[in-house]
């Protein structure tokens, strides 16, 4: 199938065709309008519900793997007109929106010496900030919400900005505790701030774009006909990956860098006064959060909406794309079921003393590897050195930091 | 003059006009971030895209914390967040200090003879930003990079200087916990 086809197919296009549909017969300046409120409301609907199945699934699988059932008893609301159905078995699959009506109705207690007006707004401007992540992601081949220039500049700057929520919700507070979980949470956002720019700017340096859409257009194309060319099957990219993977899973706060809000240690740290539905808007955030991380990682790193092999190219891209955003997110779970949680010396040596110079050294080999590029023997020679630039920091950074602290011993513990 | 340029610099200046009255010194931090990001705002609406996404980075997301911390830091209380001038005499030269250098701010401005571009402005994009910047630029770009790292170094040479009250209390800490060691549990097979 060449690629004028793929590009013009129906299934392609058919968001686009549905929208112009709807928004066809409207004059210039209103019909751009409404498609972007349209753009809007999509993004805000298929995320919302993608939050909303995500949490029963991280509850369901994180039961399964503490073998127990998680949630499966939400009932489907008895209406009178649908009486004659009986009682219908859900699976579990109704708790998101039980959840939903639990978080709305509860009482929203606010401290008495709070800052009110920073106490409301802190969750308002956090789940405003990490929803503006989404506008530059390309969902698929012809669905990017907005095209910039500076499209991964914007995301970051997008992200960054939720520091200033945390500060906001730890100081309006009034609780000595939680000022300093948000402080805690400060120095751990700000630590992985760092690695987490530092691993994309290699994939920046080698498509010579910030546009989310260039970036993409560069992991096109096949090596011997079918091995994509995506930056994670380079040793750079690899590298690349794994750094911004683990710094996002510490800027989402998510296990095994959940400290911030350590449920069973800190009663939830700068979220401890938050209630009701400012607290749901919490965790909407996180997972709004995680899924834009997610979803920058796959564009940066995974090849976009690119399908993995040539021949499963008439697959739409978007399908593609929400395969690879839900493994990403299903490991996320995976990983929260698995790790036990960090110390804050530990978090903070791992940042400042493995992942920085780690990613730096990326920039270096990054370099190598785009001046070898010349002939055919410069690019076999390249790969073994990579791989040894990513290897040999890797195995002895990590090697240094770990001497005289492991193998742990124990004391009381059968061995 | 059009209407978004209005609204830009009108949430600009009142939030920082608004911080500068403010006697709670985070709710000033907090507006002057607001007014940072007016700034921003600034840069998008006059097409330097780049400028306005650094600014939110570098200003929104980094130079906001460093003052929260230093505030925080620094004080010993939340009474103590609430600041008030000392006296009507310091107030005063307060004020007319910040008013010579405003005066001499605006003097330079208006006296420079600002020409007005032939024709429309030029679209930069970000790929000739950074060619510019890579290519002919690159000596004061490093020059900059090496002050900031100066700058850096010297803050924390000058923030490390041991205070003699907080080394004091802290020795006491110590001594006190010597005289009476803690009792340590012991081991059980």
């Amino acid at each position: 199938m060449s690629a004028a086809a793929t590009t013009d197919a129906f299934l392609e296009r058919a968001p686009q065709l549905l929208r112009d549909a709807v928004t066809g017969f409207l004059p210039e300046p209103w019909r751009w309008i409404v498609n972007g409120i349209i753009a809007i409301a999509v993004i805000l609907a298929v995320f919302g519900l993608l939050f909303a199945f995500l949490t029963l699934a991280e509850r369901k699988i994180l039961g399964r793997v503490q073998n127990r059932p998680g949630p499966n008893r939400a009932p489907t609301p008895t209406l009178p007109f649908l009486k004659f159905l009986g009682k219908i078995r859900t699976y579990g699959l109704a708790q998101p929106f039980a959840d939903g009506v639990k978080a709305l109705t509860k009482e929203d207690v606010v401290p008495r010496d709070a800052d009110k007006l920073l106490h409301f707004l802190a969750p308002v401007a956090l789940l405003a900030f990490s929803i503006l992540t989404f506008a530059v992601i390309p969902y698929g081949r012809h669905l990017v919400p907005l095209e910039l220039d500076a499209a991964v500049l914007y995301f970051f700057a997008a992200g960054a900005s939720t520091e200033l929520a945390v500060f906001m919700a730890g100081w309006a507070s009034r609780n000595k505790y939680s000022l300093l979980a948000a402080m805690r949470a400060l120095a751990q956002l700000i630590s992985y701030e760092l690695p987490l720019l530092l691993s994309w700017v290699p994939v920046v340096m080698l498509a010579g774009t910030l546009s989310t859409t260039g970036i993409v257009e560069a992991q096109a194309g096949w090596k011997w006909g079918f091995i994509p060319h995506w930056h994670v099957l380079t040793p750079w990219g690899f590298c690349g990956f794994v750094i911004f993977m683990v710094s996002a899973l510490a800027e989402s706060n998510r296990s095994p860098f959940d400290l911030p809000e350590a449920e069973s240690e800190l009663i939830a740290g700068h979220l401890t006064e938050y209630s009701g539905f400012k607290y749901a808007l919490f965790f909407m955030a996180e997972y709004f959060g995680m899924i834009a991380l997610s979803g920058m990682a796959i564009t940066l790193f995974l090849g976009g909406w690119r399908a993995p092999l040539p021949f499963l190219e008439f697959v739409p891209s978007y399908a593609w794309f929400a395969v690879k955003l839900i493994t990403l997110l299903l490991g996320f779970i995976w990983i929260r079921a698995t790790f036990p949680r960090l110390r804050m010396d530990q978090l903070t040596r791992f940042a400042w003393k493995f992942l920085v110079p780690l990613a730096l050294i990326n920039l270096g080999t990054t370099t190598v590897w785009s001046l070898m590029a010349g002939s055919t023997a410069l690019q076999i020679a390249r790969w073994p050195i990579c791989l040894a630039l990513v290897v040999v920091p890797f195995v002895v950074i990590g090697r240094t930091l770990s001497a005289g602290v492991a193998p742990r011993t124990y004391r009381y513990a059968a061995s | 003059m059009s209407i978004p340029f209005l609204i830009i610099a009108l949430v600009t200046l009142g939030a920082a006009a608004v911080a500068m009255a403010l006697r709670n010194l985070i709710h000033s931090a907090l507006l002057l971030v607001a007014s940072w990001a007016g700034v921003a705002a600034f840069y998008l609406w006059a097409g330097a895209e780049f400028v306005a996404f650094a600014q939110v980075i570098v200003y929104v997301g980094a130079v906001s914390m460093v003052v929260l911390f230093a505030v925080l830091l620094t004080r010993r209380s939340r009474d103590d967040l609430a600041v008030a001038p000392e006296s009507l005499g310091r107030a005063l030269s307060a004020l007319l200090a910040g008013g010579a250098v405003l005066g001499v701010l605006f003097g330079a401005v208006l006296a420079t003879g600002l020409k007005v571009a032939p024709g429309p402005a030029p679209t930069v994009s970000v790929l000739q930003l950074g060619q510019q910047l890579m290519g002919p630029q690159v000596a004061s770009l490093l020059v900059i990079g090496a002050l900031l790292t100066v700058a850096l170094l010297g803050a924390i040479v000058i923030a490390s200087t041991d205070r003699d009250d907080v080394g004091a209390s802290l020795d006491d800490a110590r001594g006190r916990r010597q005289a009476a060691p803690l009792q340590e549990p012991e081991d059980t097979p």
